[in-house]
């Protein structure tokens, strides 16, 4: 039983430091981004607000953010509306040509995201939509509505069919059950696929460089300022985006979470 | 479809079935469909011309820039992947078999915020932290080692796409490992079989699916990402994302980007398939 117990505290270790390895680069940034030296190392400099002081004060990355807010919040709702059409098609259906049809919105997270950005970038151009910030709406809706698809259907799986059926014999039309059975059952999951949708989008930055033209989003933003040179505002700006996403992501889980934990219990 | 419409399929059935076909049609579909056709399209005087022509195919086939790059871009994705699987394991095997329900829903929420911090800027991170003055040479530098290059080399690259891949390939083989029947584990090792010779003879058999596929989506994710090539490795041997890049954003050459990129895809379709057959395939001797 020793050998077993010093194996487990190895393995321990081994994780830990996995954990290290993946949540170096992040926690970095941000002690980074407070850092007065402008190429820091160890020892760290002093405390310095200096670099969100200079983005602050920096009218493109406001235009920058308030875009990122507008594209993520419109993705979002269109993703959100195409994910729950695909899951509730899938749910209740059964038709033929149901594999193209699951495959065809499935597919796009897994074409690399610069393939996807030269497609849509000759695409837009040839059909005069390019580098406007919908272009990039649009863009965004495609990748991600598999995210907003998964999790309403997982929620549909917890559904029993019934329900449904037992709602037509009891006089209730197909609108009508969509309305007040199926659609309050998957709130959650659709508050959830919103949050994460929008999440992705925030965070995405391939497909808009290339199709947003002059219609900067903030990552687009960090990739030019990336290019030019070491510029510690990019850990700050990093650092407001992290934010963001994260609490997209946290209240995500817990819409997702929380329900799923009421449902087990009832 | 039309032709036989089943009794079932009236208003209500496709106005949840019809947005997401026209949808993704005209904007997924399209989109692929036009960059097909593209890569035989001409430039001329800087100005894309509609036409059928094998020329940018002609040209970038016989540039041996191309292949070296193709072949570069696939070793390197390859090792990320091998690198990836190998360094995954041990902790997925820890949070699978020997961790608490609890603590292994913790680890994965954990692992799952990465994905939504910006990978651009956890890639200027480590720009920071592998530079020649950077932490780690300044830790290893306390200690009487180095400096170090690191930044500009293979290694650099490396780095930039484990922080990519390593969190979902832990997912993946953890959520795999941990949904084996653990019996059959408990039953290896009661018939006294060693540790090692269980995890090769009965635990990775039954997770062969999961781990497959966790190996390709890690080999699509390095093969596509010119962040880390482009940053962490310099770029010295363009992969082909960077040369997507390139020929987009400089020279106008669309239509070679396209060559360029169906090239890639058609890689990925070919390592796919090969992979989903392997992994689906029956074990020697099973019904």
């Amino acid at each position: 039983m020793n050998a077993n117990r010093t194996l487990n505290v190895i393995l321990g270790i081994y994780v830990a430091l996995i954990f290290a390895f993946v949540f170096a680069p992040i926690i970095f940034s941000m002690i980074f981004s407070f850092n007065s030296q402008r190429f820091p190392t160890i020892p760290l400099g002093e405390f310095s607000t200096e670099w969100y002081a200079k983005i602050l004060a920096d009218p493109d990355v406001w235009e920058a953010a308030l875009n990122s807010l507008i594209v993520s919040t419109c993705t979002a709702l269109i993703a959100t509306f195409l994910g729950f059409c695909t899951a509730y098609s899938d749910f209740r259906y059964n038709f033929r040509f149901k594999g193209p049809y699951l495959a065809l919105i499935l597919l796009p997270p897994t074409i690399p995201l610069i393939i996807m950005a030269l497609a849509m970038l000759a695409w837009f151009s040839k059909i005069g939509m390019s580098g406007q910030l919908y272009s990039v709406i649009i863009a965004h809706s495609v990748l991600t509505a598999p995210f907003a698809m998964a999790v309403i259907r997982l929620r549909l799986n917890q559904m029993d069919p019934d329900l449904e059926a037992a709602a037509w014999n009891l006089g209730g039309s197909e609108w009508q059950t969509m309305r007040s059975v199926i659609i309050p059952f998957c709130k959650p999951a659709i508050a959830s696929a919103l949050f994460l949708t929008a999440a992705v989008s925030f965070d995405e930055f391939a497909v808009s460089w290339f199709v947003s033209g002059l219609n900067k989003t903030l990552p687009v933003i960090i990739l030019e300022i990336v290019q030019g040179n070491i510029d510690p505002q990019v850990n700050a700006i990093g650092t407001f985006v992290f934010l963001i996403s994260m609490t997209l992501v946290v209240l995500a889980q817990v819409f997702f979470a929380s329900r799923q934990l009421k449902s087990i219990r009832s | 479809m039309f032709s036989k419409l089943s009794r079932k399929l009236n208003l209500f059935a496709l106005t949840w079935r019809l947005p997401i076909i026209i949808w993704q049609f005209v904007f997924f579909v399209g989109p692929v469909l036009f960059m097909v056709a593209m890569s035989f399209f001409l430039v001329k005087n800087y100005r894309m011309t509609e036409a059928f022509e094998f020329v940018n195919w002609s040209k970038m086939m016989n540039r041996g820039y191309f292949w070296d790059s193709y072949w570069y871009t696939v070793f390197i994705a390859a090792v990320s992947t091998v690198c990836a699987m190998c360094i995954a394991f041990p902790a997925a095997f820890a949070l699978a078999f020997r961790a608490s329900d609890s603590t292994r829903r913790w680890a994965i929420f954990l692992l799952i915020i990465p994905f939504f911090t910006s990978y651009l800027v956890r890639t200027f991170s480590w720009f920071v932290i592998l530079s020649e003055s950077g932490v780690v040479n300044a830790m290893l530098g306390s200690i009487g080692l180095g400096p170090f290059t690191m930044l500009n080399t293979n290694f650099g690259t490396l780095v930039g796409y484990m922080t990519l891949t390593l969190p979902l390939v832990v997912i993946l083989q953890t959520v795999t490992m941990a949904n084996i029947d653990k019996t059959l584990v408990e039953a290896a090792r009661n018939l006294g079989c060693s540790a090692f010779r269980t995890i090769w003879q009965v635990i990775i058999p039954l997770s062969k699916t999961g781990l497959i596929i966790a190996a390709i989506f890690c080999f699509i994710l390095s093969f596509g990402d010119f962040v880390a090539p482009f940053y962490l490795g310099g770029s010295q041997e363009p992969t082909l994302p960077i040369l997507i890049l390139d020929t987009t954003k400089s020279g106008q050459q669309w239509p070679r980007a396209a060559v360029v990129a169906i090239m890639m895809m058609l890689t990925l379709f070919a390592i796919a398939f090969i992979g989903i057959a392997l992994a689906y395939r029956k074990p020697k001797g099973a019904k």
